[in-house]
C-alpha cells in the first residue's frame, strides 16, 4: 500500500522532471531535471529492491556523468532560441515515434516471457539477500565473456580519448615531478671558494 | 563470499584462445609503443603483424567439429564458418597494417593509436564472428566501431576528417541504438538472448509475434546502417572521403566480412524461420543499393568517393546472396564478402602507393597516365578494377557468377538480371580508370613511394585477384563448407 | 508520578499504528543524529580557530564565554539574523536551493554510519556504494551555486570545485574497492566487525596506501585545504559561495564542516576499526581483559576527533595546491596506487598472507 503510494510519486516527478527535460528553455535547467529524473529512477529500482542498480546509477550517472554534462552545458553559451526552432516542425514525427515505441513495449509486455502474469510469480527475497553478490557472481560466471569484453570497450575509450584530445604543443612548459624531486642542492647551487685579493681589504 | 556457486563449471577457454592471444598482444603493443616509439614506430608494426600473425596461428590450431563448439556459458561459439572469416578478417587487417604504414610515416599520422585501434577493433570482428548470442554480438560491433570512430578521427588538424569522423559516430551510434533496441524487444518477446534458443522459439510459434517483425525491421535498419546498404548509406561516402586513406583502407576491408558475419548469425542463425519478412526489405535495399551504386559512382572525381559507391553497389549483390535464403545463396554471399575485401584492399592500397609526403593521389586524374610511371602497378590496378567490374577471368566474376546463380535458383529472376544490368553500368567507371591509366598522359612524373613489403604485397595481392580467378575451386569449396 | 506518566506513555503509543509508530521512532533517530552532529560542527569551528591558533602561536576566540566556548553560538546567531542578498539576474530558485542541495547529502550519508555495534539507523547491504553515491552528488550543490549566483568568481570556484571532485571520487572509490574486498562485505556493520581483535587487526595496516589515499582524497573531496582552490581567496575571492551571505551561507558552512566530519568517521569505520578497541586481545598487563578492551561508542568518537584534528593540522601546515598539482596528483599517483595495491591485496587475500583476511576467501 505505502509502496504503491511511494511509486506513484516518484513515478510522477520522474515524468514530470523528463517532460521538463525537454521542454525547459534553458539547457541548465534541463541537465538538472535529467539529474533529477535520474535520482527518481534510482528510487524507483530502490523500491524494486535492486538496491545496486540505483545505487550505481546514481554514483555513475547522477555522481559523474551529468556533472559533466552540466560542466559543458554550463560553459557553451548556447541559443536558446535556436534550440527551440523546429520544435512543432518535428513534434508529429516524433509522436509517430513515440507511438511506436509504444505499440513496441506493449507487445513485449503482453508477450508469454513478461507479460503481466509473470509477475504474480515474482518472489520476495529474505533481507538478507544481497543482489550485488549476485549480480556480482553472475557476472564472473556466466557473463564473463560479454564482461570482459564490456572491459576491452573501456579501454579502447580511453586510448581513443587520449588519442584524440592529447597533444603536446609547442611552447608549453611541461613540469617534471620526478626530476624535481630528484633534483640535489649540488645540481643548482655551485659554491666557488673566491680567493681574498690581495690589497682589497687594505684600503 | 563463503558460499560457492556449485552448479557453474569452469568453462573451456581453448575455442578463445585466438581473442585472448590478441587481447594480450594490443596490450603489449600499446605498453610497447608508450615506452619504446623509436623513431619509425618500427617495433611497435612489428609487433602489431607479429600479434596477427600470432592469432592466426592460433585460430589454425583449432580443431572444431561438423557442428562448431559453444563456450563461456554459450556466449561464444567457434565453427568452420568462424575460422574461415577469422583467417580472413586477420589477413586483411595485416594487409592494412603493411599497406599504410609508409602513408602515415610520410605524414604527422603515424601515432602508435593507429596500431593498437586497428587491433582492438580487428578484436572486435573476431568478437562478433565468434557470437551466438545478442550480448556479445552487440559488445563485439560496439568494440569494432569505437576504434573505427576515433580512427577516422586520427587526423585531428583536417576538417574533413573531423566532419566524417562526427557523421560516423553519430549515425554509428543511431544505427547501435536501433540494433539494440531491435534486440531488447526480441528478448521481451522470445525471453533469451541466445541466437539457437530464439530460432527455436520462433520455430515453434504457430504464426509469428507481431512484436519479433517490429523487431526484426529495427535489426535490419541497424544491419543496413553498418553495412552501408541504401537507404542508410548516406555516412559512407563522407566517411570514406574524409577518414585518412589508411583508415578508409581499413573501415572497407575487414568489417565487411564481420558485416556479414553479423547479418549471418542474426538473421539466418538466430531469425531464419523469419526469413520471409527480412527478405522483403532486402530486396528493397538490394535494388536501390545496386541502382546508387552503379550510377551515382560515375559522376565521382574522387576516387575515394568512387570507391564508396562501388561499396554500396557491392553491398546490394552482397544482399543478394542473403535474399536467395539458402545455404547456396548464403555461401555465395560470403563468398562475395571475402573477394570483396580482396579487391578492396588491392584498389585502396594503389591509392596509398601513389600518395606521399604532402600529396594525396585521391583524384582520378592522379590515376593518369599510370602505365607509363609503373606498368607492373597499371597492370595491378587493372586486374582489381576488371575484378570489381565482374569481368572474367578474375575473381570478381566468379563472386557475381555465385551470387545471380544462387538468386535464380532460388526463383528472382528479375533481381539477377537487374543486377546484371547495374554490373555492366557500374563497368564504366571501373573501365574509366582502366583507360585514363593506359591511355592518358601522366600529369606528374614522382616515383612511386611504399617499401619493398608493401610493393611486394600489392603485386600479390594484384595476382590474387587474377589467380583466385582462374582457380577459384578452393575458396568455393571452403565457402560452401563454412556454411551448414 | 513517573509510572502514571511511563503507563500513559505506554497506552497512547501502543494505539498509534505501526506505521506511525516506526515514523516517530525512526525520526527520533534522525534527530538523535543530527542533533549531536550540528552541535559537533558548531563546536569544531570553534576547535578549528583555537587550534590553529595555538599552532600559529596566537589564542584564538577567548572573548565569547568561557575560553570562547560560546563563540560558535555567537556566530550562528549573528548569521541566522543576517540578511540573504540575491544579487541581480540570479537564478532565484537554485540560489536559494543550492545550500539545501548541498547539506542534505552531508547529513544522508550519516544514516549508515555505525556508532556501535549494531547501532546506526539503517542496516543496509550497499552501505558502502551509498556512501559513495550520496558523497559523489554533494558537488551538485557546489555547483548550482555557482552558477546561479551569476558571477564569474562563484562560477570559476564552481568549475574547480566539480572537476576536483569528480576526479578524487574516482580514488576514493578505488580506496573503498580495497576495503570492501578486505572485508568481503559492503555493510559498514560487518566491515568493522571483520577488523576486531586489536588494533593490529585493523584494516590501516594491509591497506596502508589505501587509507592514505582514501584520507587525502576525503580532504580534496570536501575541498578542504591544502586543496581549497574551489575557494581560494586570494585567487577567486571565496570561489562558489561568494554571494552568499547569512543563513544560505551558514547551510554551506554546516555541509561543509558535516562532510569533514562525516569524512573522518567513514576513515575511521574503514580503517581504525571503528567502535572497536585498539586494546581488544592484548595480553601484557592484562589489558586485553580490563575495561579498556571493551568495544563502544567512545572509541568510535575518539577515532573521528584524531582524524578531524589532522584536518585542522593541515590546514594549518601547508600551503595551497596548484591546481593542475591537484589534477595531476589524483590522476596520476592516487588512482595507480590505489590499482596496484588492490592487485597485490588479491594477491594477499588468495594467499592468506596476514592474520586480517580470516574471514575471506
Amino acid at each position: 500500500m505505502i509502496e504503491s503510494i511511494l511509486f506513484y510519486i516518484f513515478a510522477g516527478i520522474l515524468l514530470a522532471a523528463a517532460i521538463g527535460v525537454i521542454t525547459a528553455r534553458n539547457p541548465v535547467h534541463s541537465a538538472l531535471l535529467l539529474v533529477l529524473a535520474f535520482f527518481n529512477s534510482a528510487v524507483l529500482w530502490m523500491l524494486l529492491e535492486a538496491e545496486f542498480l540505483a545505487l550505481v546509477l546514481i554514483l555513475v550517472y547522477v555522481g559523474a556523468v551529468m556533472v559533466l554534462f552540466l560542466f559543458v552545458v554550463m560553459m557553451l553559451d548556447i541559443n536558446v532560441a535556436g534550440m527551440r526552432r523546429g520544435f512543432a516542425r518535428y513534434l508529429p514525427l516524433a509522436l509517430i515515434v513515440v507511438a511506436a515505441i509504444i505499440v513496441q513495449l506493449a507487445l513485449v509486455f503482453t508477450s508469454d516471457q513478461f507479460g503481466a502474469q509473470m509477475l504474480a510469480d515474482l518472489e520476495r527475497y529474505p533481507a538478507d539477500y544481497n543482489n550485488t553478490a549476485e549480480l556480482g557472481r553472475l557476472l564472473y560466471t556466466v557473463y564473463v565473456y560479454p564482461f570482459e569484453i564490456a572491459a576491452v570497450i573501456l579501454l579502447v575509450a580511453i586510448i581513443a580519448a587520449i588519442s584524440l584530445t592529447l597533444r603536446r604543443r609547442e611552447g608549453t612548459r611541461h613540469q617534471n615531478v620526478g626530476r624535481q624531486v630528484q633534483a640535489r642542492a649540488k645540481d643548482r647551487v655551485r659554491l666557488v671558494d673566491l680567493p681574498r685579493r690581495q690589497g682589497e681589504g687594505d684600503k | 563470499m563463503q558460499e560457492q556457486n556449485t552448479t557453474f563449471t569452469m568453462p573451456d577457454f581453448l575455442p578463445a584462445l585466438p581473442e585472448m592471444f590478441l587481447l594480450g598482444a594490443a596490450c603489449v603493443v600499446l605498453l610497447a609503443d608508450l615506452f619504446f616509439p623509436g623513431r619509425n614506430r618500427g617495433l611497435t608494426w612489428l609487433l602489431s603483424l607479429v600479434a596477427l600473425a600470432g592469432t592466426a596461428v592460433c585460430v589454425l590450431a583449432l580443431e572444431v567439429g561438423e557442428h562448431g563448439v559453444m563456450t563461456f556459458s554459450n556466449t561464444f561459439v567457434l565453427d568452420q564458418l568462424a575460422i574461415l572469416m577469422k583467417l580472413a578478417v586477420l589477413a586483411a587487417s595485416a594487409t592494412v597494417l603493411v599497406y599504410s604504414r609508409h602513408y602515415l610515416a610520410a605524414r604527422d599520422l603515424h601515432r602508435g593509436e593507429f596500431y593498437t585501434l586497428t587491433l582492438f577493433s580487428t578484436l572486435g570482428m573476431l568478437v562478433i564472428i565468434s557470437a551466438p548470442h545478442l550480448l556479445t554480438l552487440y559488445l563485439g560491433l560496439e568494440l569494432m566501431s569505437l576504434c573505427l570512430y576515433a580512427l577516422v578521427a586520427l587526423n585531428r588538424d583536417s576538417a574533413v576528417g573531423a566532419e566524417a569522423a562526427m557523421k560516423y559516430f553519430v549515425l554509428g551510434a543511431i544505427a547501435s541504438g536501433l540494433l539494440l533496441y531491435g534486440m531488447s524487444i526480441i528478448y521481451g518477446v522470445t525471453g533469451s538472448l541466445q541466437l539457437d534458443e530464439i530460432a527455436a522459439f520462433i520455430g515453434a510459434q504457430e504464426e509469428r509475434h507481431l512484436g519479433l517483425v517490429l523487431a526484426l525491421t529495427f535489426v535490419v535498419a541497424g544491419l543496413a546502417f553498418k553495412l552501408g546498404a541504401v537507404p542508410f548509406h548516406m555516412w559512407l561516402p563522407d566517411v570514406y572521403h574524409g577518414a585518412p586513406t589508411p583508415v578508409t583502407l581499413l573501415i572497407g576491408s575487414a568489417p565487411k566480412i564481420a558485416g556479414f558475419a553479423l547479418v549471418f548469425r542474426l538473421l539466418v542463425e538466430g531469425m531464419e524461420h523469419l526469413y520471409v519478412d527480412w527478405r522483403d526489405i532486402f530486396i528493397l535495399m538490394s535494388v536501390l543499393s545496386l541502382v546508387a551504386g552503379s550510377v551515382v559512382a560515375i559522376a565521382q572525381t574522387n576516387i575515394k568517393r568512387m570507391l564508396a559507391y562501388s561499396t554500396i553497389g557491392h553491398i546490394g549483390f552482397l544482399l543478394m546472396g542473403f535474399i536467395a535464403g539458402t545455404s547456396e545463396g548464403y555461401s555465395a554471399a560470403l563468398f562475395y564478402a571475402l573477394v570483396y575485401v580482396l579487391m578492396a584492399l588491392g584498389a585502396f592500397g594503389m591509392i596509398l602507393l601513389l600518395s606521399r609526403k604532402d600529396f594525396e593521389a585521391d583524384n582520378l586524374d592522379d590515376l593518369r597516365g599510370l602505365n607509363a610511371r609503373s606498368p607492373w602497378f597499371a597492370l595491378v590496378m587493372l586486374l582489381v578494377m576488371f575484378s570489381m567490374a565482374g569481368v572474367p577471368p578474375t575473381i570478381g566474376f566468379h563472386a557475381k557468377l555465385a551470387v545471380l546463380s544462387a538468386v535464380v535458383n532460388a526463383g528472382f529472376l528479375w533481381l539477377a538480371v537487374l543486377g546484371v544490368i547495374a554490373a555492366i553500368v557500374s563497368a564504366f567507371y571501373y573501365l574509366r580508370v582502366v583507360k585514363l591509366m593506359y591511355f592518358d598522359e601522366p600529369q606528374d612524373n614522382a616515383p612511386l613511394s611504399g617499401g619493398i613489403d608493401m610493393r611486394v604485397l600489392l603485386s600479390s595481392n594484384g595476382i590474387a585477384v587474377l589467380v583466385l580467378g582462374l582457380m577459384p575451386g578452393a575458396l568455393l569449396t571452403a565457402t560452401i563448407a563454412a556454411i551448414p | 508520578m513517573m509510572a502514571w506518566l511511563e503507563t500513559t506513555w505506554l497506552t497512547v503509543w501502543g494505539v498509534l499504528p505501526p506505521e506511525v509508530q516506526y515514523t516517530v521512532w525512526t525520526l527520533t533517530k534522525i534527530l538523535a543524529i543530527v542533533l549531536p552532529l550540528m552541535l559537533a560542527v558548531a563546536y569544531f569551528t570553534y576547535a578549528e580557530r583555537r587550534v590553529i591558533g595555538y599552532m600559529q602561536g596566537r589564542r584564538g576566540p577567548n572573548r565569547v564565554g568561557w575560553y570562547g566556548l560560546l563563540q560558535p553560538i555567537a556566530d550562528a546567531l549573528k548569521l541566522m539574523f543576517k540578511e540573504v542578498v540575491l544579487p541581480s539576474n540570479a537564478n532565484r530558485f537554485l540560489f536559494l536551493t543550492a545550500p539545501m542541495l548541498s547539506l542534505a547529502p552531508a547529513l544522508a550519508a550519516w544514516a549508515v554510519i555505525p556508532f556501535n555495534d549494531g547501532m546506526l539507523l539503517a542496516d543496509v547491504n550497499a552501505a558502502v556504494l551509498y556512501l559513495l553515491a550520496m558523497t559523489s552528488i554533494t558537488v551538485y550543490g557546489v555547483i548550482i551555486a555557482g552558477w546561479a549566483s551569476n558571477s564569474k568568481y562563484a562560477f570559476l570556484g564552481a568549475m574547480r570545485a566539480s572537476a576536483q571532485m569528480v576526479s578524487y571520487e574516482l580514488a576514493m572509490g578505488f580506496a573503498l574497492v580495497g576495503v570492501l574486498m578486505a572485508a568481503g562485505s559492503m555493510n559498514l556493520n560487518t566491515i568493522v566487525q571483520a577488523q576486531s581483535g586489536g588494533m593490529f587487526y585493523w584494516f590501516a595496516l594491509p591497506l596502508l596506501p589505501l587509507f592514505v589515499v582514501y584520507f587525502i582524497s576525503g580532504v580534496a573531496e570536501t575541498n578542504r585545504a591544502p586543496f581549497d582552490v574551489a575557494e581560494g581567496e586570494s585567487e577567486i575571492v571565496a570561489g562558489f559561495h561568494v554571494e552568499y551571505g547569512g543563513m544560505a551561507f551558514a547551510l554551506f558552512f554546516l555541509a561543509e564542516y558535516a562532510n569533514m566530519i562525516l569524512i573522518s568517521a567513514l576513515a575511521a569505520t574503514f580503517f581504525l576499526g571503528g567502535w572497536l578497541s585498539p586494546f581488544e586481545g592484548i595480553g601484557v598487563f592484562g589489558v586485553g581483559e580490563s575495561l579498556l578492551a571493551e568495544p563502544g561508542l567512545h572509541w568510535f568518537v575518539l577515532k573521528t576527533f584524531i582524524f578531524m584534528f589532522i584536518y585542522l593540522w593541515l590546514r594549518a601546515t601547508f600551503p595551497r595546491y596548484r591546481y593542475d598539482q591537484i589534477m595531476r596528483l589524483g590522476w596520476k599517483v592516487f588512482i595507480p596506487v590505489t590499482l596496484v595495491w588492490i592487485g597485490v591485496l588479491a594477491v594477499m587475500i588468495v594467499g592468506d598472507i596476514g592474520p586480517w583476511f580470516g574471514g575471506g576467501a
